[in-house]
């Protein structure tokens, strides 16, 4: 019966689905891509190798990125004191605008301490003007080993394309980035990685006691903190994008079972007559709504996941990553918002005095 | 005798609350004794209450004042899940315009009646019914493929699959031709006399009545009139 219901009038169904569909597509891809951004980058993150990362002493969180104030020498003056360290690097970096970030380093320690760098295709950086590109932006900018690229106002000639997930998308020498820069014998952050990951508290307590004015972090703490700031920061704008969807599953799928239980006024007049209560005609409602939300759902998923492809062809800086959690909470969010907005609906189609019911045309 | 009357009804007003503060006065007083087993036909100009009196027998709508009691419910205090309740338990309808559920096949039509009423088991005699009902062969069509007569019978058996103690009428034959008429006639006559199933009759139609062996009753300005007998008693 619900499903004859349903197709009796396909294009108005149709639409519900398609709204309660949008909806679900909506809520998947924001958090899916800010989920995305955030696990890519705490991926390259970890992909460093290191244990702990020191940053610059004046650095609230937003200058230290694109500034070098740690002196060099701090590196090889850590290494000496600390026999718990293994091997330390230091790079600087700075951003590019569209969120890409350049990052000079120390090539060969920096593969050292990652455990080594797959290379798609040519080698270590070499000369002054070497760039080493990820596969991703390779895809993205279309270079390939021995194209120019120009970063920082200066050719840069590319000579490997490395499997992404190490640190950064673009690496120069370290040597050439503090020379574009100015920024002689200074670095934008330390990393070091210890012999044994199990001491890094007590490790990062002894260097704390060394050099007080400096933020040194574990990475790991580091990279819960960044998602925890991240994810506060985003909560407000996918909050509004999930409001928006929301609005609109829940008006679509009101108007529809409006007009839908107005249409049938005689039909529920005729259910009134034979005994139906008014809880059954709510559930008649109620199971309507809910069977055109779970189709809808479906094709939120198909949606959502044609759209992940898409994105992630064309644009392939940007992940999407659709957390199973997010599967569960798009459809109860959904559900939920179609079942509210078919609450009135069901009400009025409930209390239809029956002789007036009949009486309609 | 009380215990056989199964409808009593005494000094019933209805009064129709319109918006404006106007007042229509459907029901002046009636007063009728229906017995378990009988059949009556009620006759009557249009507008003369007849509709309304069927409404307030089968719980559609309360009585204004007056006595009404209905297979042993007092309707007079009755809440509107007490009247639901009656609807689902102790009358089916009948109405002129078939009213079936357009989307759902005849067989659903009845099904979904018996889901109302909670799924009981279907009595082995329904089974016979329908075949006394002559729709036994039509019941996978939905109601726009079936003629008038086909659909007012799927009525009928959708009405009496519960086994309601009363079933009540409304103009069944009001949409139907001489031949349909005459089909769904045989059919409510012999449900009266071969399964004693109690049954109200309104009919314009006075030949209608008698064909029945219904006793008759005469409406006027919301009251009943005389009483005469058809030969029933
Ligand atoms: N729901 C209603 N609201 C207002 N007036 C009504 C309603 N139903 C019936 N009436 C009025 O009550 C009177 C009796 O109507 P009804 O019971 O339908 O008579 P009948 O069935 O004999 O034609 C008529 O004047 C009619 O207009
Ligand atoms: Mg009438």
């Amino acid at each position: 019966m619900i499903a004859r219901n349903l197709t009796h009038r396909p294009i108005r169904t149709a639409l519900s689905v398609l709204a309660v569909a949008v909806e679900v597509t909506m809520i998947l891809m924001i958090v899916g891509i800010s989920e995305g951004l955030l696990s890519e980058s705490q991926r390259r993150s970890r992909g460093v190798g290191a244990d702990i990362i020191i940053r610059p002493s004046t650095s609230s969180a937003a200058q230290s990125l694109g500034t070098a104030d740690i002196p060099q020498k701090l590196l090889e003056r850590l290494a000496e004191i600390f026999p718990e360290i293994k091997i330390t690097t230091g790079t600087a970096l700075t951003t590019l605008g569209n969120l890409q970030t350049i990052t000079g380093v120390d090539w060969e320690r920096f593969t050292e301490m990652a455990d080594g760098v797959h290379y798609l295709d040519g080698g270590p950086l070499k000369n002054q003007y070497d760039a080493i590109v990820d596969e991703v932006y390779a895809r993205y900018k279309k270079v390939r080993v021995g194209d120019t690229l120009n970063l920082l106002n200066h050719d840069f000639r590319v000579v490997a394309i490395v499997e992404s997930g190490k640190m950064s998308r673009i690496f120069i020498k370290l040597e050439t980035m503090q020379e574009l820069m100015g920024w002689h014998g200074r670095l934008s952050q330390l990393y070091l990685k210890l012999h044994d990951p199990t001491a890094t508290a007590a490790t990062i307590t002894k260097i704390k006691a060394l050099l007080p004015s400096y933020p040194i972090y574990a990475m790991e703490d580091l990279l819960s903190q960044a998602a925890a700031n991240l994810r506060s920061m985003s909560a407000q704008s996918i909050n509004v994008i999930i409001g928006i969807a929301v609005t609109i599953g829940f008006l679509v799928v009101m108007l529809s079972m409006y007009t839908s239980v107005l249409e049938r006024t005689r039909e529920i007049g005729i259910l009134k007559s034979m005994g139906a209560s008014k809880a059954y005609i709510t559930r008649i409602v109620m199971r309507e709504t809910l069977a055109m939300c779970i189709v809808g759902i479906v094709f939120g998923y198909l949606f959502a996941y044609s759209a992940k492809v898409a994105i992630e062809t064309f644009f392939p800086l940007i992940a999407v990553l659709i957390l199973p959690s997010w599967v569960f909470w798009g459809a109860f969010i959904a559900i939920v918002s179609s079942l509210v907005g078919s609450l009135y609906p069901a009400t009025k189609a409930a209390r239809q005095d029956p002789i007036e019911a009949l009486a309609y045309d | 005798m009380v215990h056989d009357s199964i409808i009593e009804v005494e000094g019933l007003t209805k009064v129709y609350h319109m918006s404006g503060r106007v007042e229509v006065p459907a029901l002046r007083g009636v007063d009728l004794s229906v017995k378990t087993g009988e059949f009556v036909a009620i006759l009557g100009p249009s507008g003369s209450g007849k509709s309304s009196l069927f409404h307030i027998i089968g719980g559609l709508t309360p009585p204004s004042t007056g006595c009404v009691r209905v297979a042993g419910h007092d309707l007079t205090n009755m809440t509107d899940r007490e009247r639901t309740a009656l609807r689902r338990h102790s009358v089916g309808f009948v109405f002129q315009r078939f009213n079936l559920l357009p989307t759902l096949s005849a067989a659903e039509n009845i099904e979904i009646a018996k889901h109302i009423a909670g799924d009981r088991q279907t009595d082995p005699r329904f089974e016979n019914l329908l075949s006394l009902l002559g729709i036994e062969h039509r019941l996978h069509h939905k109601p726009h493929a079936l003629s008038g007569g086909e659909q007012q019978r799927v009525a009928i058996a959708r009405a009496i699959v519960n086994q309601p103690p009363i079933l009540l009428a409304d103009e069944p034959t009001g949409n139907l031709d001489s031949q349909n008429s005459k089909a769904v006639l045989t059919t409510l006559k012999t449900l009266n006399k071969e399964l004693g199933q109690t049954i109200l009759m309104i009919t314009h139609n006075a030949e209608a009545a008698a064909f029945c062996d219904a006793r008759t009753l005469h409406m006027l300005d919301g009251k009943i009139l005389a009483e005469e007998s058809t030969g029933r008693q």
